[in-house]
């Protein structure tokens, strides 16, 4: 069983390697949800599948009675799944921000932060606001207002 | 029980909450930032002095004996730590009050300040590898939230790069804790460290060490997985971006020379190696990096990551002196990271400019600004008799006695490129009559209105109070130098660390 687990996982990593990999924003967020999943199920496997009893104690004993299953990787992993589902969606949250505040999904078209240029201060138009930088919507992935 | 050793995690816990509770009275939530990190310092100081006369003190938490329980620990270096990101969250708070505008103030920058500052504290002090995990991310939620506080373009674009790179560095951190638990089948620091060199799995741990290596790679900052750095360092504001430049890089070095000395013994020449080369690397690219940039805060985030190559070189070389060399080094780096950043924030404020291509002219408009940066500046170009010649002498030393050339060339080299990507700050920013063109609206920063004399004295005290801290452990180096050695050597020979953790219940 821990064999087919452990190919599994490495079958979820390879496939949320390959989203990451990619240029749109979306699919590296849904490469990032597989990966976190994947390592989910790799602690799951790490802490050995049996089939015991569960790591209850009757009331009237000090320990389990018998062989009972190790409840430690489930309480790692309900932990990792809580702070993964909360990080995902702040990261949600930010690509939506990103893509109203620049329109594009594109990483490779986001370059605000870190201009094309980066030993001269971005060119300013005649009102004093700085002129939009280049976008690859037409060499690379078409834009929303280039799709319209 | 020592109730001290969680003051470092409580109290940023509890201004937290009560800075959310204020969530629509920003006056008083700056009191009680203010308060908060007062409070955690003059604890921190406490914690410091017991550890000092008292040596490693732990606790459990809930009483559970010592390998089944959470473990909080304090020896010399976590307890050095915890009172640097005491003094640096006091200097940010302090700055943060004319730095950081109501519009952020109302949306949830004090409760995210702290909230940082507890994942921090809470890195520092713990003994559990998967709390360890845990503190990374309450650290990393936190700084999200600061990064992306404000939402101007530049802070959503920096943030985007920030958020997922280290995203996927946690992931790579529990994908390796959950491999060493299913090897060893413990997680507790002490135990793992005599766990992990009688297990007769080698091979697997190296492994694992390496995947270790990878994650707190990419939290420290280091070449090749440095890229989100100077991605979004310079967008948010001054007073974030210098507390994230002071702690949050140092928590995965913090990290690495934790896990590396006490753990993964095993397998040393292999993995110390990797960090000797990465560390040589680092500090190279970083500083080669800075002397291409133009906005003033990328440079000092390249000259951020420069600085993490040379901590790696002294875990790297594996000897005492190293790493007395390195924990100086996270000292003065600490110091001066975060004045520079505030520094280069008041400057490009007064300036209304954030390239160095549009600043000029501010040693004449600006001297106070002009002479607190350039100690500064000197300081991390390691210009003796400042802070940062010390810890450049003894890694240079270090790597000599074991016979590392490369490594000692290469540091000697990055601190003459230090130097000149600072005065290239300086005489392009500071010392030549400011250039003819257009001043342009600096896009990174929210102005919250002009800066009068009473905001600008609040926003230059805690910088210089820094540079007077450089100058300090510059002048008088001994005590930090007896600090440094008693760290390193418990580092290397972590007997007392274990003992203490796991025979706390008896």
């Amino acid at each position: 069983m821990e064999n087919v687990l452990a190919i599994v996982v490495g079958i979820l990593v390879a496939c949320a390697t390959f989203l990451i990999l990619s240029r749109d924003l979306i699919r590296i967020l849904l490469g990032i949800a597989i990966l976190s999943n994947a390592a989910n199920l790799l602690i799951f496997t790490a802490g050995r599948v049996t089939r015991d009893a569960p790591p209850l104690v009757p009331g009237d004993l000090e320990v389990p009675a018998g062989a009972y299953a190790n409840p430690l990787p489930q309480a790692l992993i309900l932990t990792a799944i809580v702070i993964g589902f909360g990080l995902l969606a702040f990261a949600l949250v930010l690509s939506y921000r990103a893509y109203v505040a620049m329109r594009t999904v594109d990483v490779d078209a986001m370059r605000e932060a870190e201009p094309p240029y980066p030993d001269q201060s971005p060119p300013t138009g005649e009102d004093g606001r700085q002129t939009p930088l280049r976008r690859r919507g037409a060499a690379g992935t078409p834009t929303r207002e280039a799709a319209q | 029980m020592n109730w001290l050793l969680v003051w470092p995690i409580l109290i940023p816990v509890l201004t937290a909450a009560l800075c959310l509770l204020a969530w629509n009275a920003p006056g008083l939530q700056r009191t009680l930032s203010f308060l908060g990190t007062f409070v955690l310092l003059i604890g921190d100081l406490y914690l410091f002095a017991g550890v000092w006369e008292g040596g490693v003190q732990s606790v459990q938490m809930g009483e559970w004996p010592a390998p089944y329980g959470i473990t909080i620990v304090a020896d010399t270096l976590s307890a050095t730590l915890v009172v640097l990101t005491a003094l640096i969250g006091l200097g940010v708070a302090v700055f943060a009050l004319g730095d950081i505008g109501v519009e952020r103030e109302t949306t949830g920058f004090h409760p995210l300040f702290h909230a940082l500052l507890t994942g921090v504290g809470g890195a520092f002090m713990t003994g559990d590898i998967f709390n360890l995990y845990v503190w990374f991310e309450v650290m990393v939620i936190a700084s999200f939230g600061l990064m992306a506080l404000g939402c101007e373009r530049a802070q959503i674009d920096g943030g985007v790069k920030y958020v997922i790179l280290n995203l996927i560095a946690t992931t790579v951190l529990l994908v390796a804790i959950g491999l060493l638990y299913g090897v060893t089948g413990t997680l507790n620091m002490a135990d793992l460290a005599q766990v992990v060199p009688q297990h007769a799995e080698q091979g697997r741990l190296i492994v694992i060490a390496a995947l270790f290596l990878l994650a707190f790679g990419m939290k420290a900052a280091v070449f090749p997985l440095y890229f989100w750095l100077p991605a979004s360092y310079h967008t948010p504001p001054a007073a974030v971006s210098a507390i994230f430049a002071a702690l949050l890089t140092k928590v995965g070095v913090y990290a690495m020379i934790r896990t590396f000395t006490l753990i993964f013994t095993v397998g040393q020449a292999y993995t110390y190696s990797a960090i000797l080369a990465v560390g040589v690397l680092t500090m190279l690219i970083g500083v080669l990096g800075a002397i291409a940039q133009n906005d003033v805060r990328r440079v000092l985030s390249f000259n951020l990551v420069s600085g993490i190559g040379f901590i790696l070189i002294g875990l790297g070389l594996g000897t005492v002196l190293g790493l007395a060399g390195a924990i100086y080094y996270t000292v003065h780096h600490i110091v001066v990271m975060s004045g520079l950043f505030l520094v280069a924030g008041v400057a490009q404020r007064v300036a209304h400019a954030q390239g160095l291509d549009a600043l000029g002219g501010l040693y004449r408009s600006q001297p106070l600004v002009a002479v607190l940066f350039f100690i500064v500046a000197m300081s991390l170009a390691g210009v003796p008799p400042l802070s940062g010649f010390w810890p450049k002498v003894i890694l240079v030393q270090a790597s000599l006695e074991a016979e590392a050339y490369i490594v000692a060339a290469a540091a000697l080299v990055t601190g003459l490129l230090t130097l000149y990507s600072m005065s290239k700050i300086w005489s392009l920013a500071f010392w030549r009559a400011k250039p003819e063109v257009a001043p342009q609206a600096a896009p990174g920063i929210l102005d919250p209105g002009p800066l009068g004399a009473g905001r600008k004295a609040v926003l230059l005290t805690p910088v210089a109070l820094l540079a007077v801290l450089t100058l300090a452990i510059g002048l008088f180096a001994q005590p930090l130098l007896s600090i440094s050695e008693r760290a390193a050597v418990a580092l290397m020979a972590p007997d007392a660390y274990i003992t203490t953790v796991l025979d706390e219940e008896g």
